[in-house]
């Protein structure tokens, strides 16, 4: 099948997942925002001057990058997951499963939604919370690709997650027990060189510490590791969940029986 | 080439539980087809192999000569499927919810069908309702726009009018009709036996995933005895006619094969000194067959 016939099936599938959250905003994309403000407040007048980061860098610009990615992290997730369960539970995706739309088709409309609010909110969340302590622009292009990968891959995530939940608490527990532990586990609120070696070893398993260190490089022209190494982990990694999506879209894995 | 092809299918779920043992059947191009049978049948299950959205196990389907696993782009912009099951996306409204899914099958600016078909199913003033306002019946209709949506050559009913009311049906059946004059091929499966008698052409009729008939549905009225006795009593029939009589409630139906087998029949009642009131004597229908060859069928 080529690109062209790939890329014509996704639009409307697409635009169906841009509108279903978008109609919805005030739950899918303000809620959000207003949840990472209430972190930086939080957590910024807590932790102020109290935990090191980069030199000539403060707490609460060190912070902004993170919520920033952390926010396009998990709404790019749970746009594709809630989407996909929300229709398995209440029987509406047999309106997609009897269309001629093909796996990659599949693939590309939902994570390419989560992309979509992943990035709306990270720009909501940027937007409102600059104003606090503007952290600096080094190198845009990092954040772009930072950003635009890592909301790829937490959509592609989400679509697993999706697939294989049968019940809302499968994928809260899917989220609850992975997704949100290796987000605040990624070096958000904190810079890994300020962890004990241990955990620092441990963060360096994490790939979502890559995809905020990265992110977070676009600001400041400095992280903890460097961005091409980030950019390569975080590659390969979308590479790997998107290999398992694609695998289980065209097996038909808990759609198909 | 057949509309609908169904070769040797065979279904088994992961369950162990078997539902269709080796189906065989063409529908051809501009029929109306009835696909009947009791619960558990695997009615169903054949329909869901045919949209792909269950797998046989083994057997070949096709569409418009299109496979449904090997070339199922094709097979399903071939066909329009009505599920048994009232679903909808609550966020959408129902104009959005027909634009999406003509959008699906890459039919684009298809406002004017969209229309029609919102004015032929009674749904114009509701097009910019959300789906969550609509009443059952509404939601039933938006389920059979959505199914014809892209103008599929063959359409799949499957128990389309179970719990809707009379005018409903009605507007389904008139509408369904005229795309079936009009060339489009349809599949109905259906418990309301009258519809299908009146309605399809042909008739295959499941029993544990198995064809037990398949016939012109003239034909298969012919094959069972054509007269049937109706009446009401608030007493027990004698056991000869018991055993041959359905019986429900205080109506009861007694099957005969010719005049001198309904004087019989009468004659038994006078003498087990059973009253009876409006007794009608008519020709026997689909259902009355259906219940014969299921009723052999669970003797053979």
């Amino acid at each position: 099948m080529s690109a062209r016939i790939v890329l014509a099936g996704a639009q409307p599938l697409f635009r169906k997942e841009v509108l279903r959250f978008w109609k919805v905003s005030f739950q899918t994309v303000a809620a959000p925002v207003l949840t990472a403000v209430m972190y930086l407040v939080v957590f910024g007048h807590a932790l102020n001057g109290r935990v090191s980061v980069y030199d000539g860098v403060g707490y609460i610009q060190f912070l902004i990058p993170g919520l920033v990615m952390m926010s396009v992290l998990q709404n790019a997730f749970a746009n594709s997951s809630s989407s996909l369960i929300q229709s398995k539970i209440t029987g509406n995706l047999v309106f997609l499963l009897v269309t001629p739309l093909s796996p990659a088709a599949w693939f590309l409309a939902y994570t390419g939604a989560a992309v979509v609010r992943g990035m709306a909110v990270g720009a909501g969340v940027m937007a409102v919370t600059v104003w606090f302590a503007p952290p600096g622009l080094a190198n845009p292009l990092w954040i772009v690709v930072f950003g635009f990968l890592g909301a790829a891959m937490m959509g592609t995530l989400g679509l697993i997650a999706g697939l294989w939940a049968e019940k809302f608490d499968q994928l809260a527990a899917f989220q609850n027990f992975i997704i949100m532990p290796l987000t605040f586990l990624s070096g958000v609120f904190y810079s890994v060189h300020s962890l004990p070696p241990v955990w620092h070893v441990a963060s360096r398993l994490n790939p979502f510490f890559y995809m905020i260190d990265g992110f977070r490089a676009g600001f400041f022209g400095q992280s903890d590791v460097s961005p091409w190494l980030s950019l390569g982990v975080v590659a390969v990694f979308f590479v790997a969940v998107a290999s398992v999506a694609l695998a289980l879209l065209r097996s038909g894995y808990k759609l198909r029986h | 080439m057949s509309a609908i092809s169904f070769q040797q299918v065979e279904k088994t779920y992961a369950s162990g539980v078997r539902a269709l043992g080796g189906v065989s059947f063409d529908v051809q191009p501009g029929e109306f087809f009835g696909l009947l049978g009791p619960n558990g049948a695997g009615k169903t299950t054949l329909i869901s192999i045919l949209a792909g959205l269950a797998r046989a196990t083994r057997g070949k389907v096709t569409v418009m000569g299109h496979d449904v696993v090997d070339d199922y782009a094709a097979a399903r912009k071939s066909l329009g499927i009505v599920p048994q099951e009232l679903v909808f996306d609550p966020f959408f409204s129902v104009r959005e919810t027909l634009r999406i899914q003509s959008g699906y099958f890459g039919v684009r600016r298809n406002d004017d069908w969209i229309d029609e078909l919102l004015a032929s199913l009674g749904l114009a003033d509701k097009a910019d309702a959300n789906m969550r306002q609509l009443s059952g019946g509404m939601k039933r209709r938006v389920l059979v726009a959505q199914a014809l949506v892209h103008r599929p050559p063959v359409i799949v009913l499957d128990e389309p009018t179970a719990g809707v009311d009379v005018e409903l049906r009605q507007t389904l059946w008139q509408f369904i009709a005229r795309l079936n004059r009009e060339g489009h091929t349809v599949l109905l499966t259906t418990h309301y036996l009258e519809e299908a008698e009146a309605l399809c052409q042909r008739i295959a009729m499941l029993k544990l995933g198995k064809v037990v008939a398949l016939e012109r549905t003239t034909q298969l009225l012919a094959t069972t005895a054509s007269t049937m006795l109706r009446f009401k009593t608030d007493h027990a029939l004698p056991a000869s006619l018991a055993e041959r009589a359905r019986v429900t409630g205080r109506f009861a139906q007694v099957s005969a094969r010719d005049a001198a087998d309904v004087e019989a029949v009468l004659a038994q009642l006078r003498e087990a000194a059973v009253p009876i009131e409006d007794l009608e004597i008519g020709r026997a229908d689909l259902e009355d067959v259906f219940l014969d060859i299921m009723t052999a069928e669970q003797q053979a």
